[in-house]
């Protein structure tokens, strides 16, 4: 089950609510304002961090990159639309929005 | 011979699990009540079907809503009777119900108040999931 975040975490509840339901082999995808939930140093990284040691996540490179965010959480994985593409046919969607 | 057939053909058809996450407040938008409809839509398909609520979604269940003043309907008692057509689970978050100060007291009937491991085991195994 790939779980999908498009809400900012510091607006909206979604990204929390979302990993509360979050089981160990589901990845979570990150894109349009969810990407703000990758980038490293803000008060969400320690519970991203934490969530990294047993799920995968994954942001979406261009709405990172039209965000202006560079420099995100080591070990986010960034994909590109095909990856996105990828990742949903390659899974059941929970789209957590 | 014709009704052989018919039997056939049901027995072959796909039969999927559903699950409609209400997420969202009653009257603030129009997204739970589209969900409900939905919901009301796809009980005609024979599919399984349950609903998940969580977050403010809790308050789509909330006893005693009176709506005419804000002119908007008052659809918490549809929810009541899911359950005849079909919908086999209605799960509530208990800690979503419990930080909104509610109890299953609060709600109206027919729901089942159950911890966060069990909503995300009933999400594990969904073939579709519907935000509403």
């Amino acid at each position: 089950m790939l779980f999908t975040v498009n809400k900012s975490p510091f607006t909206a509840g979604n990204l929390k609510s979302c990993l509360r339901y979050v089981t160990k082999e589901s990845p979570i995808l990150l894109y349009e304002d969810g990407v703000y939930g990758a980038m490293a140093g803000t008060a969400l990284e320690p519970e991203m961090k934490e969530t990294l040691k047993t799920n995968r996540v994954y942001a979406l490179r261009e709405d990172l990159k039209a965000r202006g965010v560079a420099n995100t959480i080591e070990g986010i994985q960034l994909v590109d639309y095909a990856g996105f593409v990828d990742l949903v046919a390659e899974h059941n969607i929970c789209p957590w929005i | 011979m014709g009704e052989e057939q018919y039997d056939e053909e049901q027995s072959t058809e796909v039969q999927k699990k559903f699950l409609f996450v209400f997420k969202r407040a009653p009257h603030g938008t129009i997204y739970p009540y589209e969900g409900l409809e939905v919901i009301l839509i796809m009980a005609a398909y024979d599919q399984v079907i349950s609903a998940v609520f969580t977050d403010d979604g809790v308050y789509c269940l909330k006893k005693g809503q009176e709506t005419a003043a804000i002119g908007v309907k008052e659809f918490s008692i549809t929810f009541k009777v899911l359950e005849q057509y079909g919908v086999e689970h209605l799960y509530v978050d208990k800690e979503a119900l419990s930080a909104r100060g509610m109890t299953e007291a609060d709600l109206v009937t027919g729901v089942e108040v159950v911890d966060k491991e069990t909503i995300a085991n009933v999400i594990r195994e969904q073939d579709v999931v519907l935000p509403f």
